[in-house]
């Protein structure tokens, strides 16, 4: 046999080495070669593409973290905010934010003519170009709080208006001013002599973190911080509701429930729920909160309501596994030194498998609080919320927007000074997330048991 | 917020009852726990369980039924002629509703006295409302203000009597416990009756759930088709909706989006993914492992919104610079079927390969080896027995991505446009059922016109969709994992 096929074998004799190839295995050795340099390949590829991301977010959204202001001293004058001079505060309250808008533009007009500073601009009205909206009414807030300051000259600390924010920035280019109809060359030139004598500056901007929304054409007054409370008010009725109702369904049919059809269906119903696209569940909460059961539109109690029938599945689930993974030799013991069923339960197994349910209800936290599709149906949209909810039923129940929702109403909008904010919400959101992930890790670590 | 007050008071007679029970348990012991049948703590426990739970399911069931009762009273107070053309008895009740509430506010406010609501005639009322800043369509009818006194009437008198009801029976719970409670009640047997039931209630919200889901969208997307004829909805190859009426409202130009969308995202997530998996499970070390697959996870783990963000002001200008008029004059805009569909792709890389990676795993040993014994080098190995082997899994994967790329929203939100087409160019903008859904149903239409309802016969379509693939993969994967256990 072994002869036969020796004789049948055509390559040239005494050549054959082992260890010098020939060209059929040179082939598939190369063959061999690819295919793993393809997969090296995709998995390059997927984290270049990671990488990419968080470098668009970090370069993008990072500079939202700084603002640009102006500093000036602004005389208050009496003549015009307080005209019969009594001092009363109704009195100064009738002076809308229009009547300090001119003492603003024509403090800066005095400064940049005391300074000397070369330009073409000379009228008060042209200085507008420079400062935020929103100046005005912060001149107001404080004039209202401090009456006994009229007449006097202030040093105030004012936002610039986000052209000039973008041109500290790079944001907005001298190339293309043509386009541009609220600020011009002559401003920028003017920008760049200020800057130099050190009257406009960028600073952190805590107004980011913890202010409100603001209008369309004041990007530069914008804050997340009126939705991050909305947020936690959602947050705190997600993780009310679905850990003790994810861990009583979970108990149930890890424990108790009889193999039936009731409970298969029950089981099939919560593999399915977790795969259901989470805009069913906001048609779901439109449907029957709002339409049903008229509560409020807005209101984070709804939106918490809604990521509570959604993260319900993920919990329930890595809840099951955690209570799975205890072993019964604890649940014997317990019943073999008397304990009821339910004792056992509740005092011996859940108690060593709450690590796990921890971290797995911090990671569907996590999910819910980066869900945005749901919240948009249920109308908890940016523009609604401009001021900090008073008290905690308030909180509940007033119209609020939550950070996803408000980085999308960011995105939507045209002015590009948005999408900083935009990006630099990503950010914010992402420390969250990863400061609850961290949590999550940790938990698991300090907590696991091998049995 | 009596509510809130209702709930507190509800929970500070269940730990009374828990003290006082438990007092009289040891009581009746003679101070012995030894004689008493179960743990003292238990029989507190029947008795805070005895105030909690049928006053808390009173509260609830109350809650939910009072306003079907008095909408249905209320709205039968409004005659015909006030329900004006073009509107309906809904929009006329949302009326009704605000002026009740604002109502309130401006007694709340001390703007109105409350005495003085049932003698002021309607113009004076809108007046008043007006000052106090409420939110007033429009003058209210004679008709409107006394639906909606009788609106504040029922509700107000329905809330007093929920209160009382709540607490009587709080307070019959409370009697019933202190009544049973001996040293030979088996308390523990009964208190692990109910929470057993308490248990398979809160399984049971699963199925609630699904119902709610089911009835939501079945409801209102009848509703739908009593105003649009499905044989538009399903026949008409034109989307064109518009809340002036005459709108044209075909399905297919929304689903051939969607799937041409998650075509392409595929197109990027499944060579990647398969192969990054093929590379973790087969050849990746231990220590490539652990940093190269939690670095794909998290992938998955960033929300929808910065996928949004990243294809509307990342990819979408990218793409342009290269197929736009400056290149090769191919695309017009950034928001394209192509650039939503990148997005996406990479948000599915994760969910293809961290699945496969598993199935991959999950083919037993023996038949590497046995492929190595006959000479085959390792990537025939895989190429001709692991991934044959593996494939009905990995195919439940893909479809379980697929699922998932068909019901994503926000990418295609900020990434694909709105434009209805029925097109084969990927850089053109398309629009997505879930598109459609958002903003529909985010515009000023009310909810009875078809333009808003029409949402739900998508959300429908998606639903069945979405809910086909998964329990079709479902199927797969399970049918599959079974051969090797």
């Amino acid at each position: 046999m072994t002869d036969a096929s020796m004789d049948t074998a055509d390559a040239p004799r005494g050549k054959i080495s082992l260890t010098a190839a020939d060209a059929r295995t040179k082939h598939r050795n190369a063959a061999e070669k690819r295919f793993q340099m393809y997969g090296l390949a995709a998995i390059g590829t997927g984290i270049f593409f990671l990488v990419v991301l968080l470098w668009a977010i970090l370069a993008n959204g990072l500079t939202a973290f700084q603002q640009t202001f102006i500093e000036v001293p602004v005389y208050l004058d009496e003549a015009k905010l307080d005209k019969n001079g009594n001092r009363d505060i109704e009195d100064i309250k009738k002076v809308s934010t229009f009547g300090y808008q001119p003492l603003i533009q024509q403090a800066i007009l005095a400064q940049v003519q005391d300074e000397g500073f070369d330009t073409p601009l000379e009228d008060a009205k042209d200085m507008k170009a420079l400062i935020s909206a929103s100046a005005a009414a912060q001149l107001r807030d404080y004039v209202i709080a401090n009456p006994d300051r009229i007449g006097q000259t202030i040093d105030f600390r004012i936002l610039a208006s986000s052209r000039v924010d973008g041109y500290f920035k790079g944001r907005v280019k001298r190339d293309d001013l043509a386009r541009d109809k609220n600020i011009d060359a002559e401003h920028l030139d003017l920008v760049d002599q200020m800057r130099r004598a050190g009257l406009i500056q960028k600073s952190f901007n805590t107004e980011f973190i913890f202010g409100a929304d603001a209008s369309e054409s004041r990007p530069e007054q914008a804050g997340l911080g009126v939705s991050m409370l909305g947020s936690f008010f959602m947050m705190l009725v997600v993780l009310a509701l679905s850990l003790p109702i994810g861990v009583a369904a979970s108990i149930y049919l890890e424990e108790f429930a009889p193999q039936n059809r009731w409970t298969d269906l029950i089981e099939v119903n919560i593999s399915n729920l977790a795969a259901v696209p989470s805009i069913v569940f906001g048609i779901l909460g439109l449907a029957v909160f709002i339409q049903f059961m008229h509560l409020p539109q807005s209101a984070p109690l709804v939106g918490g309501l809604v990521l509570t029938l959604m993260t319900l599945p993920t919990i329930i689930i890595s809840t099951r596994a955690s209570l799975k993974s205890v072993p019964p030799s604890i649940r014997d013991a317990a019943l073999g030194v008397g304990a009821s069923k339910m004792q056992a339960v509740f005092h011996h197994v859940l108690p060593l498998a709450m690590p796990g349910i921890l971290t797995g209800t911090i990671i569907g936290l996590a999910q819910a609080l980066g869900e945005t599709a749901p919240l948009l149906l249920i109308g908890m949209v940016g523009y609604i919320a401009t001021n900090y909810p008073d008290g905690i039923a308030e909180g509940f129940m007033s119209p609020n927007s939550a950070m996803p929702a408000q980085i999308y109403e960011w995105a939507k909008r045209a002015d590009p000074a948005y999408y900083e904010r935009a990006w630099g919400g990503i950010i914010i959101l992402l420390v969250f997330l990863l400061t609850m992930n961290i949590i999550a890790i940790i938990l698991r670590r300090r907590f696991e048991r091998r049995w | 917020m009596p509510l809130l007050w209702l709930i507190v008071i509800v929970l500070a007679l269940a730990a009374i009852g828990y003290v006082a029970a438990r007092g009289r348990a040891m009581k009746s012991a003679g101070g012995d726990s030894r004689h008493l049948h179960s743990l003292p703590s238990y029989y507190g426990s029947n008795a805070a369980i005895k105030v909690v739970v049928p006053a808390f399911l009173l509260l609830i069931v109350w809650l939910l039924a009072q306003p079907l009762y008095v909408n249905a009273v209320v709205s039968g107070m409004i005659p015909d002629t006030e329900v004006a053309e073009g509107s309906n008895l809904s929009l006329v009740m949302a009326e009704v509703r605000r002026a009740a509430d604002g109502i309130d506010n401006a007694i709340a406010a001390g703007l109105m006295r409350p005495d003085a609501v049932a003698d002021l005639g309607a113009s004076d009322v809108t007046q008043t409302l007006k000052d106090a800043g409420q939110i007033v369509t429009s003058e209210l009818t004679p008709a409107v203000l006394d639906a909606a006194r009788k609106f504040r009437v029922l509700n107000n008198s329905g809330t007093l009597y929920m209160t009382v009801a709540v607490i009587v029976l709080a307070l019959a719970g409370l009697g019933i416990a202190l009544r049973e409670t001996n040293k030979d009640f088996r308390a523990r047997n009964v208190v692990e009756t109910s929470i057993r039931y308490l248990l398979i209630a809160a399984a049971s919200i699963a199925i609630l759930t699904t119902v709610g889901i089911v009835f939501s969208l079945i409801g209102n997307t009848i509703r739908f088709f009593s105003l649009y004829p499905a044989g538009d909805f399903f026949g008409s190859l034109t989307w064109s909706p518009s809340f002036g009426g005459g709108s044209e409202l075909g399905i297919w130009p929304l689903l051939w989006g969607t799937l041409y969308i998650s075509f392409v995202a595929l197109l990027v997530a499944v060579p990647i993914g398969l192969f990054a998996a093929v590379y973790l499970s087969e050849y990746a070390g231990p220590k490539m492992r652990a940093f190269a697959k939690p670095a794909l996870e998290v992938l998955a783990g960033i929300p929808t919104i910065v996928y949004g963000l990243f294809a509307l002001l990342t990819v979408g200008p990218l793409l342009l610079s290269v197929f736009g008029s400056d290149g090769l004059g191919w695309m017009q805009g950034t928001r394209a079927v192509i650039t939503a569909g990148i997005a996406m792709g990479i948000m599915l890389i994760p969910f293809v390969s961290s699945l496969s990676d598993d199935i991959i795993n999950a083919v037993p040993q023996a038949m590497r080896d046995g492929s190595y014994g006959l000479g085959a080098t390792k990537s025939e190995t895989i190429k001709q027995v692991i991934l044959p082997a593996a494939l009905p899994g990995i195919v439940g994967a893909i479809l379980l991505a697929t699922s998932r790329a068909i019901g994503e929203t926000m990418i295609v939100v900020l990434g694909a446009g709105a434009a209805a087409k029925l097109s084969l160019n990927p850089f053109e903008a398309m629009t997505t059922v879930t598109t459609r859904i958002v903003s529909q149903l985010t515009g000023d239409a009310d909810f009875a016109s078809p333009e808003a309802l029409v949402a739900f016969a998508l959300g429908m379509t998606l639903f069945i969709l979405t809910l086909g693939l998964n329990v079709f993969a479902l199927y797969i994967v399970r049918k599959y994992r079974e051969q090797y256990e």
